[in-house]
């Protein structure tokens, strides 16, 4: 414990200095602004400012870096409640009811909620990366390819616990998104599969470009029918903090959420997504009013949104300890400290203290400059509903083409996604909800590749899921999951059917 | 606008007839230089710290395009197509420019003919790294382990095209060994699995196992190079552990299309040479494990021509012989 302060004490001396607390702010404003910006993810932004950070020493460097990386996680939410369009991965859930507040006019307490806690999981994952990022590797090395197929089927169960309505169309979805997810080169022939021919499929769809088409696009263009939405939106703006009402029913997901959150967050290959969908399904589970979800429930933005913040700090804990990536960002801070001369790893902590600790701590005060940047910007983000259609549309599509092509530089992509917005918007016809389909797309690339994992250790034989005690609690508490959430259903439909009679 | 249009036209014309002049004041504009992997990777590491340099000594700025995709390849192809002035550049590497033809049988481009070579860049080491507790002491050990053992044997490489996929490919080739060979979509999940004694060894790049040798989760063999590496000075070379015929790097090379004027080439080839001397840049690209081609005939662009027919021949034979079909 003792040591713990000292460290923390030291981290906090590096931290504070002026040019430290300078690039820090840079760092979370620019994250801030590419989490605002559709599609322009913080990848593209810190792999084109990394050559500007030659010149800064490297703890400098790397704090601005990290600053603009859960800056952008912090700026992704505003786009998901305002527009509807979730810019990463772990955004997804903060549309479904975060969207819906702002079309309820509570737009501004959306976001208020969104900003308070991040901030509040964000301080909490500050002291568990600094007092138990070494002793929780031990749980990203328990996961293996076995292990780390179970967490997905169980992730997937949950998704079913998200569907709105028909649990059929549900199930549908996330079918789709799976088998959307197997497009692309086979990891273990490199044979090319469902690409009929297209080398722009041969790498497989871009997770921004199906989220954007599904979401961003396929809402335009179903915004564009009905020209009374348009006035729902606009309505007035209403308060822009959460009362105490709000907050009392947040805390308790807000704490539940960052606890999921950091826990996933450890997970080697990018565990973090997972947190936002456990804690939307955890959240919608407990609840005594779970039909509230998706249609504005303040608990659906509170817990994903800590979840969210905390993940992102906690996937540092494998690269500072273990050296280890767990995501492509993370992939590029490797990039980014092997330029300034370190190799991530174990020794980091011992080696360069001042830059271990001081990361750890800035991450503290990068938090609290996005409180400060964040709170008073929420006035102007809810005027941004104000602005009319026919401006706010084009500008939306002009940014998320711009965003879209600059991935891959690829002209494909933005094409590709005209597609997915107007299958998207035959789905919104059909009444498909999108989300499930975008989870079985984020989880199915990793299902696939460690099933093969697995089986190929285990020489093919299908008892490594169960032989492993980690992989059978988890496969358990999917099938428990699957029941909890069919049988109601079935119970339901045949109600109905009776009462039809 | 249109006048301006007219004009901006009128110019290009004239520029075009004026072919000579223009390399003589080259580049007037910033030059692209095509990186076909992923943000932060060392190839991209490399491209970025040499680019910078160069940029300096060019008086424009090289900007840093990462096009990824089917083991590099597809940035190579869009760099192959662009136009041959100078301004679109590629780092090409070991994968892309030496075992790619074998490995894809589609590919558009013939890495030894369809390039003008400006000059090599980088090479970073390859290791043989091996779960901390593997039951064997040193690399004859572990290579007669590994012929009496491999089937039982898990092997984990980044998939087909990456340089962990073909180095490994060579080392089984060279140690009679055949495990089961695990596919993971970059060597950090390999690693990870290692640590986790999940995974039995792997050929891998000194940036991304330098830490954890050095940290003792996982231990290395021996090291494919001419020499030790400073990083890690403790590993015995190929040659010195046993094995000499294990030597191979993952070399990084700067290409321009074919039919870049000469002297265009010739421009860049000394910038490239002048930002290797400068201490800071080669200090940065040491610091990452990286070897930096000698001063001489190792720099000059007829060496990289003459070097990437030699890989691509024995890429070829390596492949073939790993019994690998090609896509």
């Amino acid at each position: 414990m003792d040591a713990l302060i000292a460290n923390l004490s030291h981290g906090f001396s590096v931290a504070v200095s002026l040019s430290n607390l300078g690039l820090c702010f840079v760092g979370v404003v620019i994250g801030t602004l590419v989490g605002i910006l559709p599609g322009v993810g913080p990848i593209a932004t810190i792999a084109m400012l990394l050559p500007l950070t030659f010149n800064f020493d490297p703890t400098g460097a790397l704090i601005m870096l990290a600053g603009i990386y859960y800056g952008a996680q912090y700026g992704g939410s505003t786009t998901a409640i305002l527009i509807n369009i979730p810019g990463e991965a772990t955004s997804v859930v903060t549309v479904l009811d975060g969207h819906q507040m702002a079309r309820q006019g509570r737009a501004g307490v959306a976001l208020g909620t969104a900003a308070l806690v991040s901030f509040f999981a964000g301080t909490v994952s500050t002291i568990v990366v600094a007092a138990l990022g070494v002793p929780l590797t031990k749980l990203a090395l328990l996961f293996g390819p076995a292990e780390y197929f179970s967490l997905m089927v169980m992730g997937l169960s949950f998704a079913v616990v998200l569907a709105q309505g028909s649990l059929l169309k549900a199930a549908a979805m996330i079918l789709l998104g799976i088998l959307l997810s197997t497009i692309g080169t086979d990891i273990e022939t490199g044979e090319e599969r469902l690409t009929f021919g297209f080398a722009e499929l041969a790498d497989g769809i871009d997770f921004v470009v199906l989220a954007m088409g599904f979401f961003g696009f396929a809402e335009i263009l179903h915004n564009l029918e009905n020209p009374e939405t348009r006035d729902v939106v606009k309505g007035k703006i209403g308060r822009l903090l959460p009362n105490l009402q709000d907050i009392r029913m947040s805390i308790a997901p807000m704490l539940r959420g960052t606890g999921l959150g950091a826990l996933l967050g450890i997970l080697p290959g990018n565990g973090a997504v997972l947190g936002p969908f456990a804690s939307y399904a955890t959240e919608k589970k407990l609840s005594r009013t779970p039909e509230r979800f998706g249609k504005g429930a303040i608990e659906g933005v509170a817990g994903p949104e800590a979840a969210n913040n905390a993940g992102a700090q906690t996937a540092f804990i494998p690269l500072l300890t273990l050296g280890i990536p767990p995501n492509a960002v993370m992939a590029l801070m490797v990039g980014a400290m092997t330029i300034h001369g370190i190799i991530p790893g174990p020794q980091v902590m011992t080696k360069s203290p001042d830059l271990f600790w001081g990361m750890i701590a800035s991450m503290w005060i990068g938090n609290a400059f996005l409180l400060i940047i964040n709170l008073p910007l929420i006035g102007i983000w809810v005027r941004l509903l104000h602005v009319p259609y026919r401006l706010m549309f084009s500008a939306i599509l002009l940014f998320c083409s711009i965003g879209i092509y600059s991935i891959n530089n690829d002209p494909s992509d933005v094409l590709l996604t005209a597609l997915f917005g107007l299958i998207g918007y035959v789905f919104i016809k059909l009444g498909f909800e999108p989300a499930p389909a975008l989870l079985g797309f984020v989880l199915g690339k990793l299902m696939e590749e460690k099933l093969r994992q697995a089986l190929i250790i285990s020489r093919g034989d299908f008892m490594t899921f169960v032989d492993n005690p980690v992989s059978a609690v988890l496969l358990l508490i999917s099938v428990v999951v699957i029941i909890l959430a069919v049988v109601p259903a079935i119970r339901k439909t045949k109600e109905e059917a009776l009462s039809m009679s | 606008m249109f006048a301006k249009f007219l004009k901006t036209a009128l110019l290009g014309i004239a520029a075009l007839g004026i072919g000579a002049v223009q390399a003589q004041n080259y580049p007037t504009r910033p030059i692209t230089v095509i990186v076909p992997f992923a943000a932060g990777g060392p190839t991209d590491v490399i491209a970025r710290i040499v680019s910078e340099h160069m940029g300096k000594v060019l008086g424009q700025q090289l900007i840093v395009e990462n096009v990824v995709g089917a083991g590099g390849t597809t940035g190579i192809t869009k760099a192959f197509g662009a136009t041959p002035d100078g301004y679109t550049i590629m780092m090409g590497h070991m994968g892309t420019h030496g075992a790619a033809p074998a490995l894809y049988k589609n590919l558009k481009y013939k890495p030894a003919s369809d390039f003008e070579p400006i000059g090599m860049a980088a090479g970073t080491p390859i290791l043989v790294v091996a779960r901390k507790d593997f039951p064997a002491k040193d690399l004859k050990e572990f290579v007669a382990y590994i012929k009496a053992n491999g089937d039982k044997l898990n092997e984990g490489q980044a998939g087909v095209g990456s340089v962990s996929f073909s180095t490994c490919i060579m080392f089984n080739v060279l140690a009679g060994a055949k495990p089961t060979r695990v596919p993971y979509t970059g060597t950090g999940p390999v690693i990870n699995d290692m640590m986790a004694g999940k995974i039995d060894y792997a050929c891998d790049q000194i940036v991304s196992v330098a830490s954890q040798i050095q940290g003792g989760s996982i231990k290395a063999y021996a090291i494919a190079t001419e020499a030790r590496s400073p990083a890690l000075p403790d590993i015995p070379t190929t040659a010195e552990a046993g094995l000499p015929e294990f030597k191979v790097s993952a070399w990084n090379a700067l290409f321009a299309p074919k039919g870049t004027p000469q002297d265009v080439v010739a421009k860049l080839n000394a910038a490239l040479s002048t930002a290797l001397n400068d201490p800071a840049t080669k200090k940065r690209l040491e610091d990452l494990g990286g070897v930096v081609p000698k001063e001489g005939a190792e720099r000059t662009s007829k060496w990289l021509g003459d070097f990437v027919a030699a890989e691509v021949k024995k890429w070829g034979e390596i492949i073939q012989a790993g019994g690998v079909v090609a896509q």
